[in-house]
């Protein structure tokens, strides 16, 4: 199979206008993935499964993730002249990351026998923007495990077809796999009538989501 | 051509037949089937809009048993979450605890040793047996078999827990693979008792396709039934048994040729018609070539350690990355999909269940047939719930 590089040069002559990243992956033995811009990502997902050299037909793996918003360090190395000597000396780099959910698409060639290429896309932030094309028009296999994304995670995918709530109930408020879901002390549907229970769970219920 | 011509017709509006004047000959009835139903496998709910005994539309309900695995293994060590994955699919825990070994040696990059890797081998295809006979016992009984077929399957089932019990202390939830190896070594008694149910298998699956294969009531009601076309099942990612009755030579044994299955000589077994007879024959066959690499395996075990020495249990903490590991379930691809952030537990720790996948198109195989011909296409499909709803 084509590098990444390679189907990133092919995706940008022949997808102009998209934007495309490669994510890196510190792992050795996983995969690096392609960043896409959601606007245009329904146009590469459908270029990465027609093209004949690649025919990514099979699309294996939905799943969300979660980064909140968050302060990262990160030590760089650097040089400084003290005194006439040059010295290496490790700087803390603290950068801001801007919360936003994450979806990846796990693509595998059934008839070329390849893969994955991993596809991923994020949201603006975690509260208002959080809609996302869906893939499911190219792959069915989407279908279900898109809908446990938006059921668990708060995406809303663009142009799925039957976007409903799939392991959690219908009205059920909040999204558990996000980070910083509070799980109630409650667990009943209803809550219970008592009253203690009540007051209790109202008081945890309020899961105020930060951007 | 627009993105949304492709869309599959979800939530449309359904009306009874009308009879040559146009008007309704009839009433449609909305049936709510499970969750506690004896056909759903568990506590699955199928809403099934009946016209007459037609099957009109179909939508699966899901998330009986949601306990949101996923969030307890972010909560949990790495180590930790073995267990939990027994409770996925929990006829076939051993395959579950490879699924996720493997995943977790990628992503720490560790080796696996040469017993080790053999010992994993015949579990994984002990599990293989036991859960299509089981499924099969289970499908026969969906179409009224009551009893027999399942008894003899359980039968079977039993010798097979009965080995996985000798060597990990439980019949089902086994806890056995560990990241870098298997938790205890199996011995020379052991080896001998499990060539000897090897052996044994063939007869009893003879026999077995003697009862079934070509009865006539199987027959009547399993070919031709919900047909899944060749280019739906692999959009739909269909896996497992499920894929290859559609005639897609997809095997991740032979595809990924992870652990040691580029050794072991076997076959795949496909489909022609993607019916159900279809999938029935290629877990038959599938279980067949199971015993070809059990025996192998059983032959070739070489000894030695069963464990990496360098493998760390406790404090184990992977370097950052993400990484997805797949194996060949009995039930099609399970994969694990994790992400390291440096710290004692997983910052994603993600399940692909294939049975739950495997539902995607449940509506499209049922439609059109009768109520009761739905059991039988969904114990074709063969779900657990531990899995389907994690």
């Amino acid at each position: 199979m084509e590098t990444l590089e390679q189907i990133k040069t092919r995706l940008e002559k022949e997808l102009p206008m998209t934007q495309l990243d490669i994510v890196a992956n510190d792992c050795p033995a996983g995969e690096r993935s392609l960043l896409v811009a959601a606007p245009s990502a329904l146009a590469v997902a459908r270029f990465l499964r027609d093209d004949s050299q690649l025919k990514l037909d099979y699309c294996s793996n939905v799943t969300g993730i979660d980064w909140p918003q968050a302060t990262i360090k990160t030590k760089v190395k650097k040089k400084v002249a003290v005194g006439g000597v040059e010295k290496e000396i490790e700087e803390i780099v603290e950068t801001l990351r801007s919360g936003h959910l994450e979806v990846v698409y796990h693509l595998y060639s059934m008839a070329l026998k390849h893969g994955p290429v991993v596809l991923r896309m994020r949201t603006e932030n975690r509260t208002g923007h959080t809609h996302l094309p869906s893939l499911t028009p190219l792959w069915r296999g989407a279908e279900l495990q898109e809908r446990e994304v938006f059921d668990l995670y708060g995406v809303i995918f663009d142009g799925h077809p039957d976007l409903r709530r799939i392991l959690m109930w219908d009205g059920f408020a909040g999204f558990p796999m996000r980070r910083d879901y509070v799980s109630p002390d409650d667990f009943e549907y209803e809550p219970t009538p008592h009253d203690e229970v009540l007051e209790q769970a109202r008081k945890h219920y309020p899961t105020e989501v930060k951007a | 051509m627009s993105a949304l011509a492709e869309l599959p017709p979800k939530n449309f509006e359904v009306m009874p037949k009308l009879d040559h004047a146009g008007e309704p000959m009839g009433e449609l009835l909305e049936v709510s089937m499970g969750p506690h139903h004896p056909s759903t496998h568990g506590v699955f709910r199928m809403d099934v809009v009946l016209d007459g005994e037609e099957v009109v539309k179909l939508k699966p309900v899901f998330g009986y048993l949601h306990r949101n695995h996923e969030k307890i293994g972010e909560n949990i060590s790495y180590l930790s979450s073995m267990p939990y994955t027994d409770r996925l699919d929990y006829f076939c825990s051993m395959t579950n605890n490879w699924a996720y070994a493997l995943t977790i040696e990628r992503l720490a990059g560790l080796a696996v040793p040469e017993r080790a890797e053999y010992i994993r081998v015949i579990m994984a295809e002990l599990t293989r047996l036991q859960n299509h006979t089981c499924l099969i016992g289970f499908f026969v009984q969906d179409m009224g078999a009551l009893g027999t077929p399942m008894m003899y399957a359980f039968r079977e089932r039993e010798k097979i827990l009965d080995l996985f019990e000798a060597v990990s202390g439980a019949r089902m939830m086994c806890n056995y693979m560990r990241f870098g190896g298997v938790r205890v070594d199996v011995d020379d008694a052991w080896l001998a008792q499990a060539k000897k149910v090897t052996d044994e298998y063939g007869k009893f699956l003879d026999e077995f396709e003697t009862f079934l294969s070509a009865n006539e009531i199987l027959l009547a009601r399993t070919q031709g039934v919900g047909v899944i076309p060749r280019e739906l099942a692999i959009n739909a990612s269909i896996t497992g048994p499920m894929l290859r009755a559609a005639g897609v030579d997809y095997d991740l044994r032979k595809v990924d040729k992870y652990g040691i299955y580029g050794r072991f000589e076997f076959k795949v077994p496909l489909g022609e018609h993607s019916d159900i007879y279809d999938r029935y024959m290629v877990r038959v066959l599938e279980m067949r070539e199971s015993i070809k690499i059990l025996q192998q395996a059983l032959a070739a075990i070489p000894a030695g350690p069963f464990m990496d020495p360098k493998a760390k249990l406790r404090g184990f903490r992977p370097k950052p990355g993400e990484v997805y590991g797949r194996v060949e379930g009995p039930k099609g691809e399970l994969g694990f999909y994790i992400i390291s952030d440096g710290s004692p537990n997983p910052y994603r720790y993600r399940v692909r269940p294939p049975s739950f996948i495997n539902l995607t198109i449940l509506e499209d195989m049922c439609l059109g047939h009768k109520v009761a011909d739905a059991v039988v296409i969904l114990g074709s499909v063969d779900i657990v719930l531990g899995e389907v709803d994690r």
